[in-house]
This record gives C-alpha cells, structure tokens and sequence, in this order.
C-alpha cells in the first residue's frame, strides 16, 4: 500500500504521522493517516477540535510546528515531500499547494494593502515577473473571486473589505500561482451562513473551472456535503471512517460519525447535540503515559 | 534609552522615558490588536500630532537646533566670531577676566556674551556645542535602534537557543554599572576621535532597551495568522521578518527612539561634564556647563545659556516622543 504510488494521484498521505515530545512522552496529533485525491477532486476532512485536522493540513505543507516531528509520506504528482529541504518545500508552498485560513482578517497584513500582498504572493514563485505584471494577476485575481471594482479594490486595505470579501481576497490571492492543490481550513467558520454558502459555491466553481484539486478541513458536516466527493472522519488524530460523501451520510459504519450527523441542525428537526462517543468506540491514541 | 543613572543633566526627563519604557513592555502582549490599526500609517498620526501645542513647540524648537547645527560655519560667519576665537577686548583682567558689559558681555559685538577668562564667543561655541550634542545623539539613537530591533526581531521571532543568548545579553547589559564603565572606558581610552567612541559606548548600552520591547512585540505578531499565511505561501524566515513583523512594528520603534534621544543628549553632556566626553577646544554644551561651574556666582550667564538650551533640548524631544506615544496609542487601542 505504501510502495506503489500511481502518478496520477494528485496527492497521496500514507502513514502520516506528527508526534509531539512532550515532558510525559511522545503523543501524536495525527497518527498512520492515509489520504487520497484525484486531480480536481474534492476531499473533505471532518472531526471536532483537537481531532488533527488542522495539523494534517499543515502536516502536507511541512508547516509543522518547530516542536513536532513528521513522519510517513506526503506524495504530491508522485512526489515525496517528507525529507524536502526548507528551500524546497519554500517553492512546493504557495505554488504547488496553496492555503486559504479560517481567519480571513488576521491572515492578511493590515500594513499592506490587499494588492499588494497577492502581487507580493505571485511574484515570489514567479522571479522575473515584473511590478506591473503582478499587478495586473492581482486585479484578474480579485476579478476571478467577484469582487467588484476590483481595480480600484486592489489598492484598498484588509480591514476595508467585509469578512466575506476578505476570505474572497484570501482565495483570489492563494488561486494567484494556479496551484495545483488548495487547502482550505476552516474557510467559513468564521463567516455568517448567507456568506458561508457564497464562499463555497466560489470554491465549488473554481473547482470545476480551474481543476484545481481542493482539500477542505471543517467541523462542519453541512459544508462538507456541498462540495466534496469524498469525506475523512477524525477523532484524535486518527481516521475514524472515510468514503464518498453520500455513503457516509447514508450509512455511517462509525458510531461518531453518526454523532456528527445527528449534530447537524436540520430545519425539520429536533435539536440535536453532539453526543459523547466512549472512547472505546475510537481507536486510543498513545497519549501521555 | 539610557539607564537613569548614566544621566546626570536630566535626571528627571530620561526617568519618565525609563518608565515608559517599562510601560510598554507590559503591553507588548496587546500588540496583537495593536497591528490591526496601524496602516493608518503616518498620515494620521501627523493629523493628531498637529494640534498638539507642546508636540509642536518641542518639534520647532528641535528643527532650529538641528538647523543651527547644519549652518553653524554660517552663523558664525554673521555673528562673526568663530568658537576658538579669543577676544581680549571683551574680558577685563583686572577683574580677573571677568566679561565687561552686563550679562556675561552680552551685546552687539557678543549675541550671547563670552567666555570669562578666555573671551571665547558663547553664541559661535553654542552653535557648534549644538553639532556635537545633536550629532552624538542622533548617531547613538540611530546605532542603538538598528542594534535593537535587529537583535530583537531575531530574538522574538526564532526563539529558542537564539533567543536566549540574546536575552541573556540584554539582561547583562541592562544591570551593568554603565556609567562607571563608560567613564573608565574613555579616559582610558586615547583621546583621537572621542564622539565616534562615545556614540558606540553609549549604543552597546542603549540597544536592550529597545530590543526588549521589540522582542515582545515580535512573539505576539509571530503568532499571528497572516505569518502563518505567509509561511504557508512559501515566505523565507528572512521576508517573514522584514516584510510581514517589521512594518507593523513601525509606530513603536518611532515612539521609542524619539524617547531615547534626550537620555542620549543628557548622557553626552554628562560625560563631557564629567571630562570624559568631547575633548577640548572642540566646544560641547555639557563641557560649557562643567567650565561655567567656577563662575557661576560672578557670571551667571555663562551658566545659563548653555543649561537652557539643554533643557530646552531634551524637554522637547520628552514631549515629542511622550505625545507621539499617547497619539499611537490611541489609534491602537481603536
């Protein structure tokens, strides 16, 4: 299983491990994770806080935190970036794989303006592009994402757009290389739900236009629902179910993931709360001693 | 900033920069919301500061001392006496060389009197004093900020083993006996260039002050989320820093240097007090101080002059630096 690797897959996880050393011994935050992703495909990876979601995402990238250690593999085309050098992985990122946060206003500088930083952004992956280049990728970039006036937007700065408008900014400026993957986490907690459902059809349909493959972290069944094919179910750092998406929500083999579902506000239902799943039911995690 | 113990003319202003100093530390942590406000930039802090009467007193009256400084050998070519010139008509030896004329000889020949026993010319020796003090200062301020915001950035931003080196230094330096090592230092030292000596001892003691904060600050934006977004687009640790952390760190480094130039004039004028400063001839306000101390009860406006200028001169950058502070502030706390 971790030998063969199909050079079509646009990403492949196998065995994805981070560990922490911690003053009572080793403890994973994620742990023997697997994922798979098609070209243009969309995978969803779901679980509560604290389950490892994030730390995968920022796993893949080789973000890791300084105090952690990675192990396993992260395959993207058929190529390893576990053992990458900084330098290397500094080209992968923000070209090859690109990020959009969950905090759209912290994640952009407030000194510089929004411009600025996607042209700032695009020119570090494209050397020799120049001033005024950058500049017309970044205005076809905020385009792209719907912003209106976007020639005249572009000179504004991060705390002058709305929440919506700035995660649209935060998209146009990760879209700005064409990467071949993005990763998106959390890219709609912190929005309101009218501009939740906006943001995901944008990234729905920068999928199909672009092909670019989508990695999409959320607590947040409802999301996942809308834009992927395929669902990864975590609960402390291990996977505890995957498959496509109208599988898990029709037939969940997980009793936390029937937890998560029956979570989900449905407006002809009765409110739910996420039940407590005995830890039994997950397999345990190494943990503190 | 200095500690306030290298100061000896004014005491009382580098003890207030001290203590915003320490202010400023306690609120490193709320340099998180601080960034959010700050593209505001230059434009509407000028805005704030323009109608502040003192900022803009003490803002005029550091703009003419830096002119007279530039166009010292101008002046004196209208005042016409150079500061080494000496005058034997203006003195009475009889009386021991004591300036003729009320007011120290001051008067149409000398604007602000001369020197007793030497009938030097004080306004020529005020305008060159301005040089060195204003030069000294500056430079140092200069020196110690570059030292402290690189040390810092590097110190809050890495961590670690870095971090730690670099703090132990500063808490080295900071409880050192400065002043008494800066004495034995110059007088030990030949006398051949004095004011690039004194910017550097003066500089390898000032920087903690600055680097502390910056330090601080730098943890706090570290760990926000478009550093993280910028590592996360392939940034270098290198453009994280200068690009992203430094530019929002902006404001304070403005506010903390513009508070250390007047411990820094106070230092040089205490050193050159003390002897160990600018050598003579070339003229120093804290050297004129130091040689007006024999005099003072028969020429009292030798004293003066050179003691108001001083006052006048660090007030002014306090009350610059201390409103530039409450302005920022502000528009961080919006």
């Amino acid at each position: 299983m971790t030998t063969e690797t199909p050079s079509e897959a646009l990403l492949q996880v196998r065995d994805l491990t981070v560990t922490f050393a911690t003053p009572r011994g080793p403890l994973d935050a994620v742990r023997s994770l697997d994922l798979d992703l098609e070209p243009g495909g969309a995978l969803g990876i779901v679980g509560e806080s604290g389950s490892g979601k994030s730390m995968t995402s920022l796993a893949i990238m080789g973000l890791q935190p300084r105090a952690a250690r990675r192990t396993g593999s992260v395959r993207l085309r058929g190529q390893e970036l576990v053992g990458m050098s900084e330098a290397e992985l500094r080209r992968v990122r923000g070209d090859r794989v690109a990020m959009v946060f969950q905090d759209p206003l912290s994640s952009l500088n407030p000194y510089y303006t929004v411009g600025l930083q996607i042209e700032e952004a695009y020119r570090a992956h494209r050397p020799g592009v120049t001033r005024r280049e950058a500049h017309k990728v970044a205005i076809a970039a905020l385009e792209r994402v719907h912003i209106r006036d976007a020639a005249v937007r572009v000179n504004h700065y991060p705390h002058q757009f709305s929440g919506g408008m700035r995660q649209r900014v935060m998209i146009a400026m990760a879209l700005s290389t064409e990467p071949e993957l993005l990763i998106a986490d959390e890219p709609t907690t912190a929005l309101d739900v009218t501009v939740q459902a906006q943001i995901l059809d944008l990234l729905q349909e920068i999928r199909h236009e672009t092909g670019t493959g989508l990695v999409l972290i959320t607590h947040d069944l409802a999301v996942v629902s809308e834009i992927t094919d395929h669902i990864v179910v975590m609960k402390d750092g291990v996977c505890v179910e995957r498959g496509a998406v109208e599988q898990i929500f029709t037939s969940p083999q997980h009793p936390y993931t029937q937890a998560l579902l029956d979570a989900v506000p449905r407006i002809d239902d009765e409110i739910g709360e996420l039940r407590a799943v005995a830890p039994s039911a997950t397999p345990t995690n190494g943990g503190p001693a | 900033m200095m500690p306030s113990q290298t100061d000896l003319t004014a005491a009382r202003t580098t003890g207030s920069a001290v203590e915003s100093g320490t202010g400023d530390t306690a609120e490193a942590p709320a340099a998180d919301q601080a960034a959010g406000a700050l593209r505001a930039g230059a434009g509407g802090t000028w805005q704030a500061l323009r109608h502040d009467v003192g900022a803009m007193l003490g803002l005029g009256y550091i703009v003419l001392v830096t002119l007279v400084a530039i166009f010292a050998p101008v002046l004196t070519s209208i005042s016409g006496w150079t500061p080494y010139e000496f005058d034997q008509t203006a003195i009475d030896p009889n009386l021991g060389g004591m300036p003729i004329g009320p007011w120290g000889g001051m008067g149409a020949e000398h604007w602000l009197g001369v020197e007793p026993g030497s009938g030097r010319d004080i306004f020529a020796r005020i305008v060159y004093g301005a040089r060195v003090s204003m030069s000294i200062a500056l430079s140092a301020t200069a020196l110690t900020t570059v030292l402290g915001v690189s040390l810092g950035l590097v110190a809050g931003y890495f961590g670690g083993r870095v971090d730690l080196v670099i703090s132990r230094i500063m808490d080295f330096l900071m409880a050192f006996p400065a002043l008494i090592f800066m004495i034995a230092v110059l007088s030990a030292l030949p006398a051949s260039n004095r004011s690039g000596l004194l910017v550097v001892v003066i500089s390898v003691f000032g920087w903690p002050y600055l680097a502390r904060i910056v330090r601080g600050q730098t943890m706090s934006l570290a760990q926000r989320e478009f550093v993280e977004a910028a590592r996360a687009a392939g940034a270098s640790g290198t453009r994280i820093v200068f690009r992203e952390i430094l530019p929002n760190l902006r404001s304070t480094i403005i506010v903390m240097s513009t508070l250390a130039v007047p411990g820094y004039i106070g230092t040089e004028a205490g050193l050159s007090f003390l002897g160990v400063g600018v050598v003579p001839p070339a003229p120093s306000w804290g050297q004129m101080i130091a040689a007006s101390v024999k005099w003072y009860a028969v020429d009292p406006a030798y004293f003066v002059v050179p003691g108001v200028c001083l006052f006048l001169l660090v007030l002014s950058f306090t009350v610059l630096g201390d409103r530039l502070r409450a302005v920022v502030d502000a528009q961080e706390g919006r």
